[in-house]
């Protein structure tokens, strides 16, 4: 069933989309590498930890490190091949970070997927289990540890469990295919995990501009009364989870630290979704997911299914290359994704979109001075005044900017695309944020 | 082709001994551009800003310049160059931060011009551009960082320095046939003359509404024709330069309160349509109550500033000596503005909630 909601989030903003250069593109099997970089943290909480030594033979889908704590998952192999290098490696996120490298051996390239037998018939626990030692992320690109977002306290119920299909970035559009690819997966997904949650509802959120995205679902869910397909506005950051639940459902996330669990819902990305039912059904760890390479700056947009580990140069390289007048290369979407060095980076869990900009798609603009015009203000989808929350920035003054619920921010951008002076808005908001974070630590 | 692939595709460092050779080829891809997100920005930006406010005073100051000819052409340009010129200077001499053709001196330059009467001399003009951009502007750091509306606190000193030269206001005529210098005062000024000295507002009424919407009255250059002026408030709404609010609610605010005293007593207090287009209200609501530098930011914060505006430009009019209060209701407010801010702060997304339910 496909319901048109009239409801939305307050603010926000409208980039233009570009997912026209490649959301007609089927996903495609990238090539096998000829070897990956797996970073030990690509989950947010505690690093993994190795469990192989250089030399080491491993086989494909063999857990390589384990996880490092309750907020942490396990890492596989996504090739088979020998471990010739452990150290440190460019990460997406600009630092030098603890890496396993695997080049290529001759052991099988693809895994041997079995049915677990009664899969569907396995209790709570075991399925948690299951989904937990698959080293399952969010593939949003916040990368929270799935199981531990499946595993409320007590006193929080679940009654809905929703699914992010919206996309709000530009450029990407590999939750886009993979709806349009695999329905029975995400459906199949999402019934795992209200049975995970004991959730009555299963929601599955998708802007109105993939409305064959939709449809495809629909069709899959058939008359299941259980599930349905709410259909929201195109507005940026309406993939924000509190943005898509207020959407969905007309309920709000308290502030922080509030979470989705306190007005019952749990949110994962469509793509979770599939790899959650791939986890339970056939043991099969998080070794692939879908990268959207797109961007003017590369001959040819495509989505690919991606090892995690892949160097970006090999990614754009089956994509027909660079053009010559690349200027920037981000890992993520626009909005919110990181600028890369260059390309020897690998793709993580968290990737899902790999874009060339060529010279004149983005800018970098010098400051100028704030004019008040109040723009940032209607457009933050958390109600927050960025223009005195920078102010007070600026001048150090974060006991006020945390008073001014500088912590509600979600990093959106959206303020800072808006701004008419070009004021760097986001950016200094999430430097006071590290600051505030630092000081109540120290305080602690 | 594959020489071309060679170029782009950087060869990844395998392992730390490697490094040398990765950074080699890795120079073949040219330094990127590096920055954090957001990586898109929207398009529009401050000069775009500025220079549709000015579009939108053309259709007020041709007007203006139809029913004043040639006198109305000399104040908008001494007017202007002084305000540019002032505005250079005030950078120069204070150090601050600007850019002379983002737009902003030329709005400040036209709205100081359409709030003189079309009889200022040139030294007035002069003397305005260097009050706005000097005392107004620049001296609190320039663009952006200025409290008072700067054409009005140039206005306003005016006022209070050269109070006849400030109000001698000449006849409307048309440009085609000559326009004279005779001197008529405005429907305002006839009213409060009226009412100051016997309690009523006979003459007043006489006045045509008609006129007083078209323009063919007496007053300042950009303010005597209410249609031109609604037209160009129409072209900043439709380019969501301004909201609706601050000017709707102004304007609304005006038209009750002086709607209810005229209900009373309609022999002492004129009719509330005459307030609307009879004096400096429109081009005070739709042009200089709706300044982003002087105003609040909240849309709620936006509604009290309409509010307060309309009530202080009312008690004015009807009870205080000038016959115009628009421009000191917009002073006050703006030094309100502030405050006004600070107090509209939105409670954070989901923060209601909980209130509600605890
Ligand atoms: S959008 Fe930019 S210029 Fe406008 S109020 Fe916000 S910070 Fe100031
Ligand atoms: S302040 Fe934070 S939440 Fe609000 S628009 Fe800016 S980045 Fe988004």
């Amino acid at each position: 069933m496909i319901v048109l909601s009239k409801r939305t989030f307050r603010g926000g903003v409208h980039p233009h989309e570009y997912k026209e250069l490649s959301e007609e593109k089927p996903i495609e099997k990238a090539k096998i590498p000829e070897k990956v970089v797996l970073p030990l943290s690509q989950n947010l909480g505690a690093p993994a930890k190795a469990l192989v030594e250089v030399g080491a033979e491993v086989k494909i889908g063999q857990k390589i490190a384990d996880a490092g704590g309750f907020v942490s998952v396990p890492l596989h192999a996504p090739i088979s091949g020998k471990v010739t290098s452990i150290g440190n490696f460019l990460h997406p996120n600009g630092h030098l970070a603890p890496c396993i490298v695997i080049e290529k051996g001759d052991g099988p390239q693809e895994m041997e997927l079995k049915e677990v037998k009664g899969w569907e018939k396995l209790a709570k626990d075991k399925v948690l289990d299951a989904v937990k030692e698959a080293g399952l992320v969010g593939f949003g690109g916040a990368t929270f540890p799935t199981h531990v977002k499946l595993s409320p306290p007590k006193d929080k119920p679940i009654d809905t469990i929703i699914l992010n299909g919206a996309e709000c970035e530009p450029f990407l559009t590999a939750d886009h295919r993979l709806m349009l690819e695999q329905p029975e997966g995400i459906v199949e997904g999402l019934k795992i995990l209200m049975k995970i949650t004991g959730a009555k509802q299963g929601i599955i959120g998708i802007e109105n501009n993939k409305m064959d995205a939709a449809k495809a679902l629909a069709d899959t869910i058939g008359d299941d009364k259980d599930i349905k397909v709410v259909v929201v506005k195109v507005k940026y950051p309406q993939g924000g989870e509190k943005q898509l639940i207020k959407s969905v459902l007309n309920r709000e996330v308290p502030p922080p630290p509030g979470l989705p669990m306190d007005v019952g819902v749990v949110v994962q990305n469509v793509g979770t979704a599939v790899a959650v039912y791939e986890a339970v059904r056939y043991n099969k760890p998080f070794i692939e997911r879908v990268v959207t390479v797109s961007g003017r700056g590369v001959k040819e947009s495509k989505n690919l299914m991606v090892r995690i580990g892949t160097l970006m140069a090999d990614l754009v390289d089956q994509c027909g290359g660079v053009t010559d007048d690349v200027d920037k290369i981000i890992m993520g979407g626009p909005m919110m994704g990181l600028s890369q060095f260059d390309l020897t980076v690998p793709a993580v869990k968290g990737t899902s979109g790999i874009l060339i900009m060529r010279n004149g798609d983005t800018q970098t603009y010098e400051e100028q001075t704030c004019i008040k015009c109040g723009r940032c203000v209607q457009a933050c989808p958390m109600k927050l005044v960025p223009n005195m929350l920078v102010k007070l920035v600026d001048n150090g003054r974060f006991e006020e900017a945390e008073q001014m619920n500088a912590m509600s921010c979600i990093e959106c951008g959206s303020c800072s695309f808006a701004c008419p002076a070009k004021i760097w808005l986001v950016q200094k908001i999430k430097y006071a944020k590290a600051e505030i974070n630092a000081r109540r630590k120290k305080a602690s | 082709m594959p020489e071309e692939k060679k170029q782009v595709s950087t060869k990844p460092a395998a392992a730390p001994e490697k490094t040398q050779e990765t950074e080699e080829k890795a120079i073949a891809l040219k330094p990127l551009r590096f920055s954090a997100a957001p990586h898109l920005r929207d398009a529009d930006n401050v000069p775009k800003i500025m220079w549709d406010v000015v579009i939108a005073t053309l259709p007020a100051v041709l007007a203006g310049v139809y029913f004043f000819g040639f006198y109305a052409v000399k104040v908008l340009l001494i007017t202007t160059i002084s305000a540019l010129f002032f505005d250079w200077a005030g950078m120069k001499l204070l150090g601050n931060r600007g850019s002379l053709f983002d737009g902003s001196a030329v709005v400040t330059g036209v709205l100081l011009a359409m709030n003189l009467p079309s009889s200022a001399p040139w030294w007035l003009c002069v003397v305005g551009g260097a009050i706005a951009m000097i005392l107004g502007k620049q001296c609190y750091g320039g663009l952006g960082n200025n409290l008072f509306n700067p054409a009005l606190v140039s206005r306003v000193a005016l006022l209070i320095a050269w109070p006849s030269a400030m109000t001698t206001f000449y006849k409307a005529g048309n440009i085609f046939s000559q326009v004279t210098a005779v001197s008529e005062p405005t429907p305002m000024g006839v009213m409060k003359v009226e009412m100051m000295s016997n309690g009523t507002v006979i003459a007043a009424k006489g006045i045509s509404i008609w006129d007083m919407f078209v323009g063919n009255i007496g007053g300042s250059l950009g303010e005597v024709s209410g249609l031109a002026l609604v037209i160009g408030g129409v072209y900043l709404l439709l380019r969501k330069r301004i909201t609706w609010h601050i000017p709707v609610i102004y304007v609304g605010t005006v038209f009750l309160m002086t709607g209810i005293f005229y209900l009373i007593n309609p022999d002492k207090y004129i009719n509330p349509v005459f307030h609307v287009v009879g004096g400096g209200l429109l081009l005070g609501a739709i042009f200089m109550a709706t300044d982003m530098v002087t105003t609040p930011v909240t849309k709620s914060g936006m509604i009290i500033f309409g509010i307060g505006c309309g009530v202080i430009a009312v008690i004015i009019r009807l009870f205080g000596s000038y016959p115009e209060g628009v421009s000191f209701s917009i002073l006050f407010m703006n030094a309100l503005t502030p405050l006004i801010d600070k107090v509209t702060i939105p409670k954070p997304f989901g923060a209601i909630k909980e209130v509600a339910n605890g």
